[in-house]
């Protein structure tokens, strides 16, 4: 099966994971609009404290959310320092030159490293659960209004899908050739730059030959079970609503709800 | 010299949800010189066993001497170029690593990173082209332009051009025509008589009966069985209980019942021979 997991998925079995892949991105999407109705303290608080029940919800250890705020820690902390150092108003305590640092900086920074820490958990919460494959097909589903606009949603979504599926076979591949290539003495991680791009060479012409052949194969197999272009698809993921997504909507109400009683009008 | 495993083990994304136990306290001592055969099923731990000969995976756990090197868990990724000058390992379906433009350039690839000569490089390109069966005449064309079998061929070559001590090879043979094979294979025992090692993972038991003299018997990540193939072959129950095949020689041997074998034959020589002896009876 471990062929199958590629990006961020984590295997696990919560109330989460049992949610449609369609309810947990527009829920995600709407989540990154919605933060910006907290403005004071408490709808932060409460905005807080509803995203970290939902990482709770998951039941996935702790690292597997920093390991998805990790690689973003630096523009989050940089972003929070410029508000710091460049908002002015309120109580002005330290002025040098340009740079202030006011109450209102304070409280900017602060609330910018919590939203962005927030957006970013959430997008965590939906990667780590939902396949990719079930992604994109949540994302079909989004741009079906598309459709009446002559964009050609299916075909974009098999490319989409296609796509998808061969990222592991592509990685397993280029393992392969890499692992034969060492073995005939190739050294990918020595020497100055120009080395290493000559080195790459033997990585990348049997990569691109392959993904060619994998490519007609596939087309080949695909007409052979009698795909056509244009025709109607029926289809062999089918995305079913089910208690979960109504829980999760609720969920989601009393939180808008909650920030728009709160919020400092 | 001898190849040693002592309680090598192997985890696959250590600390994830994916972990998975590849090799599972592995033991044993080989010398070298011999034509080793590696069995089991798919996912049987074989590939990744084959893959520490090189140190293309180190042991999680354990240690492995080979080539009169030590490889350790910590063993660092430099440095591992003289190893694999001693160690070579042929993938299956190696034709997928060829890349070069001519049939010789990519044979020469090899022995250029081991620090061949550009011109000794060639010859040894020259020898080997001809040593796996390939006409001189393809030399100079692109290795794309050849059939799956040739290709293959030119793979392998490539590997042998410089001449490792150790040559792995997983299914070198798969695929091939009958013809093909038996050349193949013919290539490989020829290469072990002149004093190399040769270690084999494959499925086909004929081939492990004609060639090996020393057989590991992977199952489940564990070695669970290191024995002369005769001693492999002989346990019936053995290896039904463990779903793996005899060679057809014993096969055919089973089945005629009026006859009495003093040795399970196991290669088509001895089975004609056991045939003989006992219709002169």
């Amino acid at each position: 099966m471990s062929k199958i997991l590629i990006g961020r998925y984590v295997p696990g079995n919560s109330l989460v994971y049992k949610m449609d892949p369609r309810g947990k991105l527009l829920v995600t999407i709407l989540f990154i609009f919605i933060i910006f109705l907290a403005n004071n303290w408490v709808t932060y608080a409460i905005i807080t404290i509803f995203s970290f029940l939902a990482v709770a919800a998951t039941k996935l250890k702790a690292k597997v959310f920093w390991d998805g705020v990790k690689p973003l820690i630096w523009l989050i902390l940089f972003t929070s320092v410029l508000q710091l150092f460049f908002t002015t108003g309120g109580q002005i305590y330290w002025n040098w030159i340009i740079f202030t640092i006011s109450s209102y900086g304070i409280t900017n920074a602060i609330y910018i490293f919590i939203r962005f820490t927030l957006i970013i958990l959430i997008s965590t919460v939906m990667t780590v659960t939902t396949m990719p494959l079930e992604i994109a097909d949540a994302m079909e589903w989004i741009l079906t209004p598309l459709k009446y606009v002559k964009v050609p949603i299916d075909k974009i979504a098999l490319v989409m899908s296609i796509a998808l599926r061969f990222v592991p076979t592509l990685f397993d591949e280029t393992l392969k050739i890499m692992n034969a290539q060492r073995s005939r003495g190739a050294d990918f991680n020595n020497g100055g730059l120009i080395k290493r791009a000559k080195a790459i060479t033997p990585l990348l012409v049997p990569l691109f030959i392959n993904s060619l052949e994998t490519a007609v194969d596939l087309s080949t197999a695909m007409e052979s079970r009698g795909y056509r272009d244009g025709a109607n698809r029926t289809r062999y993921r089918i995305l079913k609503w089910s208690k979960y997504d109504l829980y999760e909507l609720a969920y989601f109400i009393i939180l808008v709800l909650l920030l728009l009683v709160f919020r400092t009008k | 010299m001898s190849i040693k495993f002592e309680k090598v083990s192997y985890t696959y994304f250590p600390g994830s949800p994916l972990e998975k136990k590849g090799l599972d306290n592995v033991s044993f001592k080989i010398k070298e010189g011999q034509f080793i055969a590696i069995i089991g099923h798919t996912g049987s731990g074989k590939s990744t066993l084959m893959q520490h000969f090189n140190a293309l995976l180190k042991p999680s756990k354990g240690r492995i001497e080979i080539a009169g090197q030590t490889i350790l868990p910590t063993t660092s990724n430099k440095n591992l170029k003289e190893l694999r000058k001693h160690v070579s390992l042929v993938f299956q379906f190696p034709e997928a690593q060829l890349f070069e433009n001519t049939v010789l350039d990519d044979i020469a690839f090899g022995p250029k990173n081991f620090g061949y000569s550009e011109q000794k490089a060639k010859e040894k390109a020259w020898t080997w082209l001809t040593r796996v069966g390939l006409p001189k005449s393809v030399a100079n064309r692109s290795p794309f332009d050849l059939s799956g079998g040739q290709m293959r061929q030119v793979a392998i070559a490539g590997v042998m051009a410089y001449e490792p001590d150790i040559l792995c090879l997983d299914e070198p043979a798969a695929g091939l025509d009958p013809r093909a094979r038996k050349q193949m294979m013919g290539l490989f025992s020829k290469y072990q008589q002149e004093g190399h090692t040769v270690i084999l993972v494959t499925h086909n038991m004929d081939d492990v009966a004609n060639y090996a003299n020393d057989v590991l018997v992977m199952e489940s990540g564990k070695l669970i069985k290191h024995a002369r193939p005769a001693e492999v072959f002989k346990d019936r129950p053995w290896l039904k209980e463990h779903y793996l095949e005899e060679p057809k020689a014993s096969l055919f041997a089973s089945k005629l019942t009026n006859f009495t074998f003093s040795n399970t034959p196991l290669t088509i020589k001895e089975l004609v021979k056991g045939i003989e002896n006992n219709l002169k009876e």
